[in-house]
């Protein structure tokens, strides 16, 4: 495979870079439906190149790319870093997490020292909404967002789209996008960047999107972003063709927002009795870490073939691995891209 | 620095509370000796032809954070009143005393005593003694008191010595940590967010609690609907309850928030469009009283920061007439008005004879030109920082010169 034949347009979209006319991932806000689209096709040879025995290209070979994190992570950072590497570059993760590295200018200064490095692509997790934004000002080179604040996470929202275009095209409901999709999404919606990342992606895919939360997690206005809101589960699931479940932070369910783990288990938990009353065939998400027995139950989370789970972790991979091909190539000189 | 030489303006358009009167100002010895169609120069005075210009009385600012006096005679402010959140806070008689001085002769800072104790909300400061000192006023600070009993005892207290209280409106329980209104624009930016009610709460409160101590309660900035609604009710029950705003909340609504500009970061947070159409509407019914600049310069090192993790405030001293006069082309009030909300009310509301033209009162004087055009440019600010949410707006207004008890200070 040579550089020119992944990036060549694939017929549905514009030529070269005017199928993808941003120099940064920082938001899916930021995106129109048929970027969104060209991202998730272009994704797709890497889930073919990752399911072989070798699963290296030399496409970006000799570029540098800085995986910044600045809240704690493993699963996000490791795919990143594998997917940089499957692409051949040389990866290097910074941790910053909780420590001394939290104040502002600091964060600046951080961003300059990391474009003086002279990195081809910057990764970023940052607990302060808006941070991969300001960093994206002060550097040179493509900034992809891995999370800021309860902001977005944009490429959490791509593979989870790209799991649900694989899980309904194997059904054989394949269809351009996700016009008429049922998707209930439950959990913490006010501090879950996940959760917004993926109300702008399934929206803007053509999908019906529900949100359902406790008063005290669902964000006032969130009715203006295209959805329906709920604050009763059992009526929020019924009929959806995919339930999105997110992750309750421990220090929530002590009493500040939930009375209780075993309190939220019986109100917003997904267990199987409550999947029932979606559609019968109805796909289970979760962006992981799990807290099973509480959000999830083990044997809904576990089941073979409705819940996409540990699909979402494979597709990570593959959509970041498009996300950094797609950004580099002007650095790269593809043809077009420049 | 007292006055040497008698002063006479002549040729200008005086802003009296009654109206705008043709004719010639005459200061002596630091005050106001006489003003109107028939003043004219007496032999050694020192005469200026104001060349039909507006001659007003000098700004004075209710509240500001800093004392920052090039952007304070930019902006015509002659008078200002600081709040108690220095660095240590305003809470001891020497450092009020201190601060009394401190602008003088050119600009007169009017301390607000700490209401408590480092501002903690717990324990009353030594107000008695901070008033012989100088303070004009007392304030609770950036933050609300939340122990409705030490708020009592406050009101009572500041009753008792006829000070003025100065009080934040938000519910300290509802805005936690938050750095926005809770709305579409905080909820699609992931920021943390109060609802707007918790300003309304917190007036509700200590509108009740200054019921019944009898006391003057001024909230610095109202900036709700539902927060207007109490204090005009207020109003209307004949309370001493008057309430300020500033610029910010009445020209810019959580939209101006939507990059996430730390410029646009202020407490109590911006509003929604409906909330600043109440405020406009409130001016313009005499609901607000007082607009005032809530000057708090702030450097890099607070603002170039995510916008949760940024200080809040703006360099507002500079464009705080501006912004106003906005209003009297807007059709919201006319010139004599804003002349109320910027001088005379706050000026009453510390007990000082100044902030209008009239006989007796000190002799500080602005000369304005109400349209001259300006842009506002960050790059070219006087203040100690360029934290302005209206960089680049087009302005108009210019304050052409600026006299402190009959001394020419700026321009």
């Amino acid at each position: 495979m040579s550089a020119n034949d992944l990036s060549a347009p694939s017929g549905r979209f514009p030529a070269g870079r005017m199928a993808f006319p941003h120099r940064d991932l920082t938001a899916i806000s930021q995106l129109e439906r048929h970027e969104i689209l060209y991202l998730l096709d272009q994704a797709e040879q890497w889930v073919e190149l990752n399911r072989q025995s070798a699963k290296h290209t030399d496409l970006l070979s000799g570029l540098t790319i800085i995986n910044a994190f600045f809240e704690n992570s493993t699963r996000t950072l490791l795919s990143f870093e594998i997917a940089g590497k499957r692409l051949g570059a040389d990866v290097v993760n910074m941790h910053a997490a909780t420590s001394s590295v939290k104040k502002g200018e600091t964060l600046i200064d951080t961003a300059i020292t990391l474009n003086a490095m002279r990195a081809d692509a910057i990764v970023i997790r940052h607990g302060s909404s808006g941070a991969t934004g300001l960093i994206a000002d002060k550097v040179d080179c493509p900034v992809l967002n891995a999370g800021d604040g309860s902001h977005e996470h944009p490429t959490q929202a791509l593979l989870d789209a790209l799991t649900l275009r694989h899980a309904l095209d194997e059904r054989g409901e394949a269809s351009e996008d996700f016009t008429g999709l049922k998707v209930v999404i439950c959990g913490d919606i006010l501090h879950s960047r996940v959760a917004r990342s993926n109300i702008l992606c399934l929206t803007a895919l053509g999908a019906d999107v529900r949100v359902c939360a406790p008063p005290a997690l669902m964000p006032s206005g969130i009715e203006a972003m295209g959805v329906s809101v709920s604050h009763n589960f059992d009526a929020a699931i019924k009929g959806v063709d995919v339930v999105m479940m997110l992750r309750l932070q421990a220090e929530r369910m002590s009493g500040q927002f939930i009375p209780s783990a075993r309190e939220y288990r019986h109100l917003y938990g997904l267990t199987k009795a409550r999947l029932a009353l979606a559609d019968a065939e109805a796909l289970v998400m979760h962006p992981g870490p799990m807290n099973r027995g509480v959000e999830i139950d083990s044997e809904v989370a576990d089941m073979d073939t409705r819940s996409l789970i540990t699909r979402q972790v494979e597709m990570g991979v593959a959509i970041r691995m498009a996300c950094l091909d797609i950004l580099t190539r002007g650095a790269r000189g593809v043809e077009g891209w420049s | 620095m007292k006055q040497a030489t008698p002063l006479t303006i002549t040729n200008a358009q005086l802003v009296t509370p009654a109206g705008i009167v043709r004719g010639a100002i005459r200061c002596a010895e630091g005050v106001i000796a006489a003003l109107g169609a028939d003043v004219s120069a007496q032999d050694g005075d020192a005469a200026l032809d104001a060349r039909g210009k507006l001659i007003a009385p000098g700004l004075v600012d209710l509240c500001v954070f800093a004392v920052d006096k090039p952007a304070f005679h930019f902006g015509g402010i002659t008078r200002a009143a600081l709040m108690p959140d220095q660095s240590p806070p305003l809470d001891l008689p020497s450092r009020v005393g201190f601060i009394a001085k401190s602008g003088k002769p050119d600009l007169w800072v009017h301390p607000l005593a700490a209401a408590t104790r480092g501002l903690e909300g717990s324990e009353l400061a030594e107000l008695a003694l901070m008033q012989q000192a100088g303070a004009r006023g007392i304030a609770t600070g950036r933050r609300w008191i939340a122990d409705s009993g030490v708020m009592l005892w406050l009101l009572q207290y500041a009753a008792m010595l006829d000070l003025v209280v100065v009080a934040h409106a938000e519910d300290a329980g509802l805005a936690g940590s938050a750095v926005a209104t809770s709305g579409e624009i905080a909820t699609r930016l992931g920021l943390p967010a109060a609802p707007a009610e918790a300003e309304a709460l917190a007036i509700a409160r200590d509108i009740a609690l200054a019921d019944l101590a009898g006391a003057k309660l001024h909230f610095r900035q109202v900036t709700t609907a539902q927060g207007f609604d109490l204090v005009r009710a207020a109003k209307a029950r004949g309370l001493p309850v008057t309430c300020g705003i500033t610029p910010a909340h009445f020209m810019l609504s959580d939209l101006a928030t939507a990059d996430y500009r730390t410029f646009a970061r202020i407490a109590p947070p911006l509003r929604s469009e409906a909330d600043r159409q109440a405020a406009r509407a409130a001016i313009a019914d005499g609901t607000v009283d007082v607009i005032a600049s809530g000057h708090d310069p702030r450097g890099p090192e607070d603002k170039r920061l995510p916008f949760a993790d940024a200080a809040p405030g703006m360099a507002g001293a500079e464009t705080l007439l501006a912004m106003t006069l906005n209003l009297v082309r807007d059709d919201v009030i006319d010139l004599p008005r804003v002349f109320d909300l910027l001088a005379r009310n706050p000026a009453r509301l510390l007990g000082v004879a100044a902030g209008e033209l009239a006989e007796g009162h000190e002799a500080d004087l602005a000369l304005i030109d109400p349209d001259a055009p300006w842009i506002i440019d960050r790059r070219k600010m006087e203040a100690t920082a360029d934290n302005t949410p209206f960089d680049r707006q087009g302005a108009q207004g210019r304050v052409l010169g600026l006299w402190k008890g009959g001394v020419k200070v700026a321009a």
